[in-house]
C-alpha cells in the first residue's frame, strides 16, 4: 500500500456503491464468495440489532447510558473480519461490532453501561482490550503492545500464524488528542506493527470535523511518515480490503498505517445526547442513502446470492440474539460491594485491606433491617 | 560490602533486574548512549541493546502509555521521567490508565510498570526541575509509591519495584544521587518494599522523613544530641501503602512526632500521617503532630531554594515546638 491517495482527485476507496454496485479500485480488491458475503451481511444485521436492543434497554432504564454504533456497522465488521486470531485490538467504547468479530458476547459489553462493572471481559481471552473511555489513550497502549510484538520477533517472519498486527480504534475527535499524535510519533519512529483505524463519523459529540482539523484526516499520516488512506466506511468490502492490506503490511514489518473510515454517526453520541441541537436532519437523511446494510442487501438480492429464506433466517437470528441480550441484561446483578476492594492491587495493601474490613463490618452492623443489603438478597437482583 | 552512591546503586539494581529477567526494559529520554541526564542508566544500553534500553521520543505521556502496552504484552518496563516537573504530561496515563486498568479488568490484567522519578530540589536548577509531586500519586489508588534514601535501599528497592506486579512510582532523591553509603549486594534485601525503617534510634521525638529529607533528619538528630535531645528518625521508604505500624511503634514510645518533606505541607503526606497517627496515638501524644515542609508557593527561583526547602534548623525548630507542649 502507498499513500498515493493523498492529493488524488477521488481518494475515497470504494468497492461497493450505496446502490449495491460492485466497482473496481486500482489498489484494493476483495471478491468474497457468496457464503462470505452472506456472513458479512449477517454480522452487520446482528450487531445493528444488538445496538437497537441496547438503546431500548437504556430507554427503559436498564442501562445507565449506551453509545450507539448505528451507521458504523460496516466500518467495524469490515475491519474486525480482516483480523487474524493473533492480532490484538484496542477499542474505544463504541466498538461493539469489532467485539462481535472477536467473539465477545454482546451481553458482556452491557455491564459497564449498566454500571455493574467497568469492563467485564478478559482481554487476553479475545485479544480485545477493555473499552477505553478517555479519548485516544488506547492508541498509546496499542503502540506499546506493538513494540512488544516486535521484541517478541512476531513480525516479518513470513509465518501467517505468528506474524501479529495491532489495531487501535478511535474517532475523528480523538485525532486532536495529544496521546493520539504521540502514538503516531512512537509508531512511526519504531516502525511498530500497528494500524490506526479512525472512524470519522463526522461528529465529536456536537463538534463537527471543522473543529478538529483543517485537512482531510487521512492526510495527517504523511506528516508522521506513514501512509494514510480514506475508505468508504459504509462499504464493508472496501473496509475489509483496506484494513487487511494495512494489517498485512504491519505483519510484514513495514510499519504503521492510518485508515480513515469515512462514515456517519446516525444516532446520538450517546443516549444522553441530543443531536437536534447541533445538526440538521437533512444531513442525516442524506447519509441514510449510504446505509451500510442496504447496499449489501441489494448486492445479495440482485446477484441472486441469497434467497428470502436466508434473509428470514438472519432476521430470526437477530430476534434470538436480541432476546438473549435483553434476558441476560435483566439478569445482571449488582456487584458485591466487596468488589470495590478486591482488584485495586495485586499484592497486599494494608490500607485497602483495612477499609475493606471496616466496610464489611459496617455493612454487617445493619443486619437485615434496612440500610445496606447484600445485592443478591433483593428480589429483582438489585438492579435498580 | 562496598561504598557506592545512590545513582550507582540504582544503576546496579537495574542491571541485576535486567540480567535476571529478559522481560525487563528501560525506556525514557536520553537513557541510552547518554545514560540519562543523571547517568543512572549509564552503560545499560551498551550491554543490553537498543531493544531493551529504549531512547524514547520527548513525549512523557507516550513513555508511560507505550509502557502500559508493553506490559500488556508481558514486559516489565521501567520508565524514566527525566525530572519531577516533567511528569505531568504523563499524568493521565498514570492516574487514569496505569493505576486503574487492573481494577477495571477485575484482576485479569496486571501492569508491572515502574516509573522512576528523580525528585526534589537543592541542585540550583531552573523551574520544573526541583518539585516533589509524590502526594498526587499516593492519593491515587492502584499505585504504589516509594522513595529511597540511601544506596542499599536504592539497590534493593528498585529491584523489588520491578518485581512487583503492581505499578510503582519510584522517587529518587536527586540531590542525594552522589551521597555515598554501604552496599552489600550479597546480603539480600533486609526489608520489603512496604516497610519503613528506623534509621536512627532515639527517645524524645520521632522525626519521620523520606527521600532527600532523611539525611536532613539524621543531620538534625546528630545536631540535637549534644544538646541533650534524642531524636528517633524513621525513614518512611513507602508512601503508598504507608507503614504506620513502624511509625506508631516509635511514636508510642517518644510521644511526639514531626513529619518532614520537601513537598508543600498543605494536603501533603504529612497531613495524612498527622491524621492517622493522631487517631492511633491520641492518648500517647504529648504534642500535636507537627509538619515541616515546603510552602504553598511554587518552587522558587534557585537563589531562594535554601529559604524554601526544609533544613536542619527548620526541623530542630519543629522539634523544639513539639517538646514545648
Amino acid at each position: 500500500m502507498t499513500d498515493s491517495a493523498v492529493g488524488a482527485p477521488s481518494p475515497l476507496v470504494q468497492l461497493l456503491t450505496p446502490e449495491g454496485e460492485r466497482v473496481e479500485h486500482p489498489e484494493y480488491a476483495f471478491d468474497p464468495d457468496a457464503e462470505t458475503l452472506r456472513g458479512l451481511y449477517r454480522d452487520l444485521v446482528l450487531v445493528r440489532r444488538v445496538d437497537t436492543e441496547a438503546t431500548a434497554l437504556q430507554r427503559q432504564g436498564e442501562l445507565g447510558i449506551w453509545a450507539s454504533l448505528l451507521g458504523q456497522e460496516a466500518a467495524q465488521i469490515g475491519s474486525g473480519r480482516a483480523l487474524m486470531p493473533q492480532d490484538y485490538v484496542f477499542p474505544t467504547y463504541r466498538e461493539h461490532g469489532v467485539a462481535w468479530c472477536r467473539d465477545v458476547d454482546p451481553v458482556t459489553l452491557l455491564g459497564l453501561y449498566r454500571g455493574v462493572n467497568l469492563g467485564g471481559w478478559d482481554p487476553s481471552a479475545h485479544n480485545f482490550h477493555l473499552y477505553t473511555i478517555v479519548i485516544g489513550a488506547q492508541t498509546l497502549h496499542a503502540t506499546g503492545y506493538a513494540m512488544g510484538v516486535q521484541r517478541d520477533g512476531a513480525v516479518g517472519t513470513g509465518d501467517d500464524g505468528r506474524d501479529t498486527a495491532v489495531i487501535a480504534y478511535f474517532g475523528d475527535g480523538a485525532t486532536a488528542q495529544g496521546d493520539v499524535n504521540e502514538s503516531f510519533v512512537y509508531a512511526s519512529v519504531y516502525n511498530a506493527p500497528v494500524v490506526f483505524f479512525c472512524q470519522n463519523n463526522q461528529w465529536a459529540i456536537s463538534e463537527p470535523n471543522e473543529r478538529q482539523t483543517r485537512i482531510p484526516l487521512y492526510q495527517r499520516a504523511r506528516g508522521f511518515g506513514f501512509p494514510g488512506v480514506r475508505v468508504d466506511g459504509n462499504d464493508v468490502l472496501a473496509v475489509y480490503a483496506v484494513t487487511k492490506a494495512a494489517l498485512d503490511r504491519a505483519r510484514r514489518g513495514e510499519g504503521p498505517t492510518f485508515i480513515e473510515a469515512f462514515t456517519y454517526r446516525m444516532g446520538a453520541h450517546t443516549t444522553s445526547d441530543d443531536p437536534t441541537r447541533y445538526r440538521i436532519s437533512a444531513e442525516v437523511e442524506e447519509w441514510k442513502h449510504k446505509d451500510p446494510i442496504a447496499r449489501v442487501t441489494a448486492l445479495l438480492s440482485r446477484g441472486g446470492l441469497a434467497d428470502q429464506g436466508f434473509f428470514d433466517d438472519v432476521e430470526r437470528d437477530a430476534d434470538d440474539l436480541a432476546a438473549h441480550v435483553r434476558q441476560e441484561c435483566l439478569a445482571m446483578r449488582d456487584p458485591d460491594p466487596d468488589d470495590m476492594f478486591k482488584f485495586v492491587y495485586r499484592e497486599p495493601h494494608p490500607l485497602v485491606a483495612q477499609e475493606r474490613a471496616w466496610f464489611a463490618d459496617y455493612s454487617a452492623s445493619f443486619g437485615g433491617a434496612g440500610g445496606v443489603e447484600p445485592a443478591a438478597a433483593t428480589a429483582d437482583g438489585g438492579a435498580r | 560490602m562496598s561504598q557506592t552512591t545512590i545513582a550507582k546503586a540504582i544503576n546496579a539494581g537495574l542491571r541485576a533486574a535486567m540480567e535476571n529477567d529478559p522481560k525487563v526494559l528501560i525506556m525514557g529520554e536520553d537513557v541510552g548512549k547518554l545514560g540519562g541526564v543523571f547517568r543512572v542508566t549509564d552503560g545499560l544500553q551498551k550491554d543490553f541493546g537498543e531493544d531493551r534500553v529504549i531512547d524514547t521520543p520527548l513525549a512523557e505521556s507516550g513513555i508511560v502509555g507505550t509502557a502500559i502496552g508493553l506490559a500488556l504484552r508481558g514486559y516489565r518496563p521501567v520508565c524514566e521521567i527525566q525530572f519531577d516537573g516533567f511528569i505531568y504530561p504523563a499524568y493521565d496515563q498514570i492516574v487514569s490508565q496505569l493505576a486503574k486498568m487492573g481494577n477495571r479488568s477485575r484482576g485479569a490484567i496486571s501492569l508491572p510498570v515502574v516509573v522512576r522519578v528523580p525528585f526534589g530540589g537543592g541542585i540550583g536548577a531552573v523551574e520544573h526541575h526541583s518539585e516533589s509531586p509524590e502526594a498526587y500519586f499516593a492519593h491515587t489508588a492502584g499505585l504504589r509509591v516509594v522513595a529511597c534514601a540511601n544506596p542499599a535501599d536504592a539497590y534493593w528497592m528498585i529491584q523489588q519495584a520491578i518485581g512487583s506486579d503492581d505499578p510503582v512510582l519510584f522517587f529518587e532523591p536527586k540531590r542525594r544521587y552522589w551521597e555515598k553509603g554501604e552496599l552489600d549486594e550479597g546480603a539480600g534485601a533486609q526489608l520489603g518494599l512496604d516497610k519503613a525503617r528506623v534509621a536512627r534510634a532515639g527517645e524524645d521525638v520521632t522525626v519521620a522523613a523520606y527521600g532527600p529529607m532523611v539525611k536532613t533528619a539524621l543531620d538534625a538528630a546528630a545536631a540535637a544530641e549534644p544538646e541533650g535531645t534524642s531524636l528517633e528518625v524513621v525513614d518512611l521508604r513507602t508512601l503508598s501503602p504507608l507503614d504506620l505500624e513502624t511509625l506508631e511503634a516509635s511514636v508510642q514510645r517518644t510521644r511526639r512526632l514531626v513529619v518532614v518533606h520537601e513537598a508543600p505541607m498543605f494536603l501533603g503526606l504529612g497531613a495524612e500521617i498527622a491524621a492517622r497517627i493522631t487517631e492511633r496515638c491520641f492518648y500517647a501524644l504529648e504534642a500535636p503532630v507537627l509538619r515541616v515542609g515546603g510552602f504553598h508557593a511554587p518552587y522558587p527561583a534557585s537563589r531562594l531554594e535554601e529559604e524554601y526547602l526544609p533544613d536542619l534548623d527548620r526541623v530542630l525548630d519543629a522539634v523544639d515546638r513539639a517538646l514545648a507542649y
